[in-house]
């Protein structure tokens, strides 16, 4: 049996040695880790919060149910309809922005996008960093621009809570001509109603909503999981002891 | 016992214990699969309950609505008519309302409806499922006090939604689960025992 | 699995004689799996072949109910998709158990296909199982990339772009070849709803009745084994040869605990890492396709990525086509481009050791190659790693021919 566990061996390393190379290959700018807690209900539940006040706007989340929320989140019907549902008055409809696409699309160019799947997309470290690296900019019609999404057409919807800041850059220039920009830091320009761990606490929970509803069921087919493979390891046994039993009589 | 009954016990053992545990998975893995085939979410959400308001309906009035799909009718009866529902009795396969699967029990009476004024069936032909026609001109000469008509069999109902004898049809036309959240409005899908 | 061994060991009458009367059922069983031989010493290497047609089953049984709730429409598809994801009970699982199943399909194929060049399962006379096998292995490609296209996210709707454009790479004929294969101007609704008909009706049937002959073709001159050696050559008086088990109860006792195996790895996947970690599911398929942008960093499947990384090596969009299509079909020669006189790596020489390990890195690292960048380094090793690639089937021939080969004993090597 030695070679079966073998093979095993080589297939789950060809697995591993396959997840870690694609990490490498992802954003070229260094984010910071969103380090979201994806079993963290009531971090789920400020997030949903934050969602529907803040985003769910102009923002869509359109393959999303309030009722596949309310029940992940341990929400009753009533507390969905009281703090979530603010477009919407029945729990089995899906998260609709209040805004039309293409109202949307008239004042900010292009229709903002729906969120079921974004940090799927994206990732939470994307979406984390998006949120937090809107700064200051002359040049935009917004007035701010975005670290992670340069030319954005988002405005800084969280500026009450985060205030406006200010990027430094520094400019250095190559021996071809080229020029090349650095980004220094960030300076805090207007205060908001919210410390820096605050809001580095509601975009996280945000995030983490985020990363939620772009997979509802995760945490179902992990725990799935655990018994389909704890199953599979009693077949296991039962068969390979069946195959010594068969394969005596071969000399 | 020799040691080839031994083995051979064991080699049989191992056998049905093997067959069973992988049936058992086997069975474990059908069910994702033909609970995959369940009305999904969605289905779900297009069949909840629909309201309807009864405001402007007039006496004799009768409108249609869809749930899950399926029509509804909703009459308003006048006195007349409601007079007149007891006299076709005799004439009827199932006039007490008898098959309990054809209304909830808050329908199981004279006028098979929670306001006698107000009837709330399903416009399906339980002998096939076509829609029936709504026929209420009294016709005294041919004995006939108003009711619904299927143009697919020719089956035959009064104003109660309950069938006549001698027709395809074998039960009363089916009452779904309604309930009344105001004096003016009525919810179709959703009765007050499941909130 | 032990009722079919009692019944057929036991003196016909009844049902099971009327249906033989009728049919060959009797017959069949032993032909095919009571009474086939197979070598005792097989190894780990000879699982994939069941392990290929469990993926198979699994493919069929999940596709079939993805069917039922997908709509191949370019408006609907990607909605569709996360409608079985979310709003159909179960419909995640399915999907998962699909979309793994696609990659190792791939997995358990290529090791399959190795195993054959480990032991010269492709030398006469298993020829003709090869090139069928080959041709399995040609549509399963078609029918994977099909496929693809039907999520209808920006790496589906951008790698069949990419991927359909290399066909207006053929002169004259070619421009007019790629508005066949879309049927369309660009990829649109109408060339998804043909991938449909496509990935759903017709590759799936030609799989099935290649995969049939497949086994017919094997069962009739038998089983290759780690020896390469013929077992038929020694039987024993009752005409059963002396090396060889029977298929049932012995390779099928083998083969389940493979099976179960192979589910624990794919049952790992399925519910833990489904996306794996972007190789299975690409992160940029989660957005719906969006004709107007290309993704910043394209790159098919990992299992086209050896091809692909061949492909880009060329700077040349004809002869990158022409060595893309020639290197998919190169294996197709093996049986003829190799001149040993013996069929397993057990009795062959250094040269040809050397040389398959020298393709086995080659390839892997042109699978890695396919998924990066194509600037700098990164090109220089595809087109080094490219030629090794070609030459390790072209200068086969000559390699194999004065290889040193140990002799073949009479009987496999057995250590119970």
């Amino acid at each position: 049996m030695g070679k079966f566990k073998k093979i095993a061996v080589l297939v789950a390393l060809a697995l591993c040695f396959a997840a870690p190379v694609t990490m490498a290959a992802g954003g070229s700018t260094k984010m910071a880790k969103a380090d979201i807690d994806p079993g963290n209900i009531s971090s789920l539940q400020r997030g949903a919060r934050n969602f529907m006040n803040y985003c769910s706007g102009c923002h869509s989340a359109q393959y999303v149910r309030y009722k596949t929320i309310g029940k992940y989140l341990g929400l009753s019907e009533e507390q969905l309809i009281d703090n979530l549902m603010f477009n919407a008055d029945k729990t089995f409809e899906t998260i609709q922005a209040s805004m039309s696409s293409v109202d949307a699309a008239r004042w900010y160019g292009v229709a903002p996008p729906d969120m079921s799947l974004m940090v799927r997309a994206k990732g939470a470290d994307h979406v984390y960093n998006f949120l937090k690296t809107f700064y200051v900019s002359k040049d935009s019609p917004t007035g701010v621009n975005n670290l992670v999404l340069a030319g954005t057409s988002m405005p800084h919807v969280l500026w009450e809570l985060q205030g406006f800041q200010v990027a430094n850059f520094s400019t250095h220039d190559n021996e071809d001509g080229s020029v090349t920009t650095t980004f220094e830091g960030f300076e805090p320009l207007t205060a908001g109603s919210m410390d820096a761990k605050d809001y580095d606490e509601f975009v996280r929970d945000t995030v983490n909503f985020l990363a939620y509803i772009s997979e509802p069921i995760r945490s179902d087919r992990r725990k799935l999981g655990v018994w389909v493979l704890m199953f599979l390891i009693f077949f296991y046994i039962l068969a390979s002891m069946l195959k010594k039993q068969i394969w005596k009589d071969v000399k | 016992m020799t040691e080839d009954d031994l083995d051979r016990n064991r080699r049989h053992f191992l056998t049905v214990a093997t067959l069973v545990t992988g049936a058992a998975g086997a069975g474990m893995a059908a069910i994702p699969f033909l609970s995959s085939l369940k009305p999904s979410a969605r289905a779900q959400a297009l069949g909840a309950p629909v309201e309807v308001p009864l405001s402007s309906m007039q006496p004799g009035e009768m409108v249609r609505v869809l749930w899950r799909g399926k029509l509804v009718f909703v009459l308003r009866r006048t006195k007349e008519m409601l007079a007149n529902l007891p006299k076709v009795d005799p004439e009827l396969r199932d006039p007490k309302s008898d098959v309990v699967t054809q209304q909830p029990q808050y329908a199981r009476n004279a006028t098979r409806s929670i306001k006698p004024q107000y009837l709330v069936i399903e416009g399906s032909c339980t002998h096939l499922g076509c829609a029936p026609l709504q026929d209420f001109d009294v016709r005294p000469a041919e004995g006939w006090e108003g009711g619904f008509f299927c143009p697919c069999h020719g089956s035959k109902f009064d104003l109660a939604g309950r069938v006549f004898k001698g027709v395809p049809a074998p039960t009363n036309l089916k009452v779904p689960p309604y309930r009344f959240v105001r004096d003016d409005l009525i919810l179709i899908g959703q009765d007050s025992g499941a909130a | 699995m032990a009722r079919i061994e009692a019944e057929v060991g036991k003196p016909q009458g009844g049902l099971v004689k009327w249906i033989d009367d009728r049919f060959p059922m009797t017959s069949t069983l032993k032909y095919h799996v009571t009474e086939y031989y197979a070598s005792k010493n097989f190894n780990m290497w000879y699982v994939f072949g069941v392990l290929a047609f469990v993926v198979l089953i699994i493919q069929l049984l999940t596709g079939i109910f993805l069917t039922m709730n997908y709509k191949p429409a370019a408006a609907d598809a990607f909605a569709s998709v996360e409608y079985i994801m979310r709003d159909v009970e179960w419909g995640w699982l399915i999907r998962y158990m699909h979309s793994t199943g696609a990659s190792f399909f791939f997995i358990v194929v290529y090791l399959h296909m190795y195993r054959a060049m480990l032991y010269g399962s492709y030398k006469k006379p298993r020829e003709l199982i090869w090139l069928i096998g080959m041709l399995i292995f040609l549509v399963l490609m078609a029918e994977a990339f099909a496929g693809y296209l039907l999520p209808w996210g920006q790496m589906s709707y951008w790698g069949a772009q990419v991927i359909i454009s290399l066909f207006g790479a053929i002169p004259w004929v070619g421009d007019a070849l790629v508005e066949i294969i879309r049927g369309d101007y660009s990829i649109s609704d109408i060339t998804l709803n043909r991938f449909f008909a496509l990935h759903v009706i017709l590759l799936p049937l030609v799989l099935i009745g290649l995969v049939f002959v497949h086994i017919v073709a094997l069962h009739e001159v038998g089983s290759n084994n780690p020896d390469g050696i013929d077992i038929k050559k020694n039987k024993d008086a009752s005409g059963k040869p002396v090396d060889g088990v029977a298929f049932h109860p012995y390779h099928t006792s083998k083969d389940l605990v493979a099976i179960i195996i192979f589910l624990m790895i794919f049952s790992a996947v399925v519910f833990f890492a489904p996306d794996m970690g972007g190789y299975f599911l690409e992160h940029a398929n989660f957005e719906p396709a969006n004709l107007t942008a290309t993704p910043e960093h394209i790159a098919p499947v990992w299992y086209f990525t050896p091809f692909y990384a061949i492909l880009r090596a060329v700077p040349d969009k004809l002869w990158g086509f022409i060595l893309f299509v020639t290197a998919v079909l190169l294996p197709v020669f093996l049986p003829w481009l190799d001149r040993s006189r013996v069929r397993s790596i057990r009795y062959r020489g250094w040269i040809y050791k050397s040389a398959l390990a020298v393709f086995t890195v080659t390839f892997l690292m042109l699978g890695w190659l396919g998924t990066m960048p194509a600037d700098g380094l990164y090109v220089l090793m595809a087109r080094i790693l490219s030629v090794v690639y070609f030459a390790f089937f072209l200068l086969m021939p000559y390699y194999t021919a004065i290889d040193k080969t140990k002799p073949v004993p009479d009987r496999v090597v057995y250590h119970g």
